[in-house]
């Protein structure tokens, strides 16, 4: 046997290790999206092709318009406050070697804290007469009826922080801890301060790690949407109201056409992003 | 000064974020008398404000003796996410350790788009997906059951991902020697693949275990039948004039995904890292 032959026959060795989770993949996920690629081409009540017409529709929908409105200001607000919070913490963690891992547990726990276990604590924090409030009321301050108002909308953002700032941080602290120090060192001899260095070492060496981590922290808000929906129901306040409301409510009255239309349309955004996120790791050491 | 300040700020925020678990364990163990007291503005029509303490008055186990003795429905639903928790992961690391191996350590035409989709389906939100995981459901007649909400769990890609990352980073001379003595590729990936890949595998449970054991949107689209929830479905519906039980049940929830964060945080650190690294 040549050696060629033999790498041939290692090939094919390999797809047989790959092979039942191919089939998994391909039947449970692969399959039926592309199905619902072409029914979103369909009426879903006369199977007739109508073209764009669905998508027409979803894009005139009222529902879709706050629900894309208040999903694209949520990830507007939520993204950058969460990278550079992660951000700044990382670095003071990394800065003081002293109680810096039970720090990094501690925001690193809600990640495991099951959403229906906090839904209660929401429930008694952000209520009109609850403890926010109450603590506002000790400061002086008059605070709102956060579930009923668009006070609502900050409750999503408290959720979402609360929950992911641990996450971020780890990835920060894995790309500071890639700097090398002798670029410190040799700064510090330079008599470069403190803050000259963050800004001119610092930071542009975690440009890389920058867009890999707000592609997955924007991935991960839509899982907002469980902490939303445990607390407020299926029709929240309307500025909490986001895309995933709209997909689940649209499933509960069985609109397929529109659910398969923006199906496509939301996952064609989230395609592009994936694409984009993978050339940037192609493209070398991110992180 | 500004750095004082800044390190009290993050002890701040690191001590606000670890406190719903203070607050549901401190709840738990109040009796109903003080829950009632502290709560009455947000439960019922009382007047001014919620208060809460951090330690109760007079700490007692009734809820939890409550919530274990008498809700049987607790139980089928504490079971019910065991069963799917167990066996989604079990299904994963069966299917999902050769995949990821596949990917790792084999070349074949057509890979890389391959790869390329796993990726994209493992970062695709679920309600992006909820239509196509309807349609396939129904057509093989598994809505409404837990092998519904099991078997496509199994054939999540995001753990192929994950190990993925761990075995591309062992050396390909070690496969090589391994070769030259007679090893085949079977005896290989088992021999080798597996005891050095284990901590991506132990990754991808601690990761899977916080994701399935807090699954919310697949059972609320695909069961029906009450008896098939998991306990984080069941946990809302505890009506607030039940609080000392709602508590209690937050807790016994919380337990075991703080247990699993706890005994595995080193693997939590180093999935999370490797999913953004690239070696």
């Amino acid at each position: 046997m040549t050696i060629h032959t033999k790498i041939k026959k290692r090939e094919y060795k390999g797809l047989l290790f790959l092979l039942p989770s191919f089939l998994g993949v391909g039947l449970f996920w692969v399959i039926p999206y592309g199905d619902v690629i072409r029914r979103s081409f369909f009426s879903a009540v006369s199977s007739e092709f109508t073209g764009l017409k669905n998508y027409q529709t979803v894009f005139e929908n009222q529902a879709f318009r706050l629900a894309a409105a208040n999903t694209l200001r949520f990830f507007c607000i939520c993204i950058p406050a969460l990278v550079t919070m992660s951000l700044l913490i990382a670095v003071l963690l990394t800065r003081r070697k002293k109680g810096m891992h039970i720090l990094k547990s501690m925001f690193l726990l809600p990640m495991a804290i099951p959403v229906a276990s906090v839904v209660l604590l929401w429930k008694v924090l952000f209520h009109s007469q609850g403890l926010l409030n109450h603590l506002l009321e000790l400061l002086n301050f008059q605070g709102p009826d956060w579930m009923n108002t668009d006070a609502s909308f900050f409750v999503l953002v408290v959720s979402y922080l609360w929950r992911n700032l641990g996450y971020d941080i780890v990835l920060w602290v894995a790309g500071l801890g890639a700097i090398p120090a002798s670029l410190y060192e040799a700064a510090r001899v330079d008599g470069a301060g403190e803050w000259k260095c963050f800004v001119k070492i610092t930071l542009p060496n975690l440009l890389p790690s920058l867009f890999t981590i707000v592609v997955l922290s924007l991935l991960n808000g839509f899982k907002v949407f469980r902490e939303a929906w445990l607390v407020a129901g299926d029709y929240p306040q309307n500025s909490m109201y986001l895309l995933q409301h709209l997909f689940n409510n649209w499933y509960r009255d069985m609109s397929f056409d529109k659910m398969a239309a923006a199906a496509v349309v939301t996952g064609s955004v989230i395609l592009v992003l994936i694409l984009l996120l993978q050339k940037a790791w192609e493209g070398g050491d991110s992180i | 000064m500004m750095k004082k300040f800044m390190t009290a700020l993050v002890f701040l925020m690191a001590a606000a974020a670890v406190f719903p678990v203070l607050f549901l364990i401190c709840g738990s163990l109040m009796g109903d008398t003080e829950l009632l007291r502290l709560l009455i503005p947000v439960l019922g029509n009382g007047e001014g404000f919620a208060s809460w303490k951090l330690m109760p008055l007079y700490p007692t186990f009734s809820h939890y003796v409550e919530l274990l003795l008498d809700s049987p429905e607790f139980f089928v639903m504490f079971w019910n996410s065991v069963k799917i928790t167990a066996l989604t992961l079990m299904g994963q690391i069966l299917v999902g350790t050769p995949a990821a191996w596949g990917f790792a350590r084999c070349r074949f035409p057509g890979k890389k788009l391959l790869f390329t989709i796993y990726i994209a389906l493992m970062m695709m939100p679920f309600q992006v997906m909820m239509l196509s995981n309807y349609l396939v459901l129904n057509e093989i007649g598994l809505l409404d059951t837990l092998s519904g909400i099991v078997l496509p769990a199994v054939f999540s890609t995001f753990p192929v991902f994950l190990m993925y990352r761990f075995f591309q980073g062992l050396p390909e001379a070690i496969m090589d020697s391994a070769r030259i003595d007679g090893a085949g590729e079977w005896k290989i990936f088992l021999s080798i693949g597996i005891p050095l890949g284990s901590p991506g595998m132990i990754s991808a449970l601690v990761l899977g275990f916080l994701e399935y054991w807090n699954l919310i949107e697949q059972p609320m689209a695909f069961l029906k039948t009450k008896e098939k929830w998991p306990l984080s479905l069941y946990l809302p519906n505890i009506g607030t004039e039940q609080a000392g039980r709602a508590f209690a049940a937050s807790v016994l929830v919380l337990l075991p995904a703080v247990l699993v964060f706890l005994a595995g945080q080193d693997y939590l650190e180093q999935g999370i890292v490797s999913t953004a690294v690239k070696e």
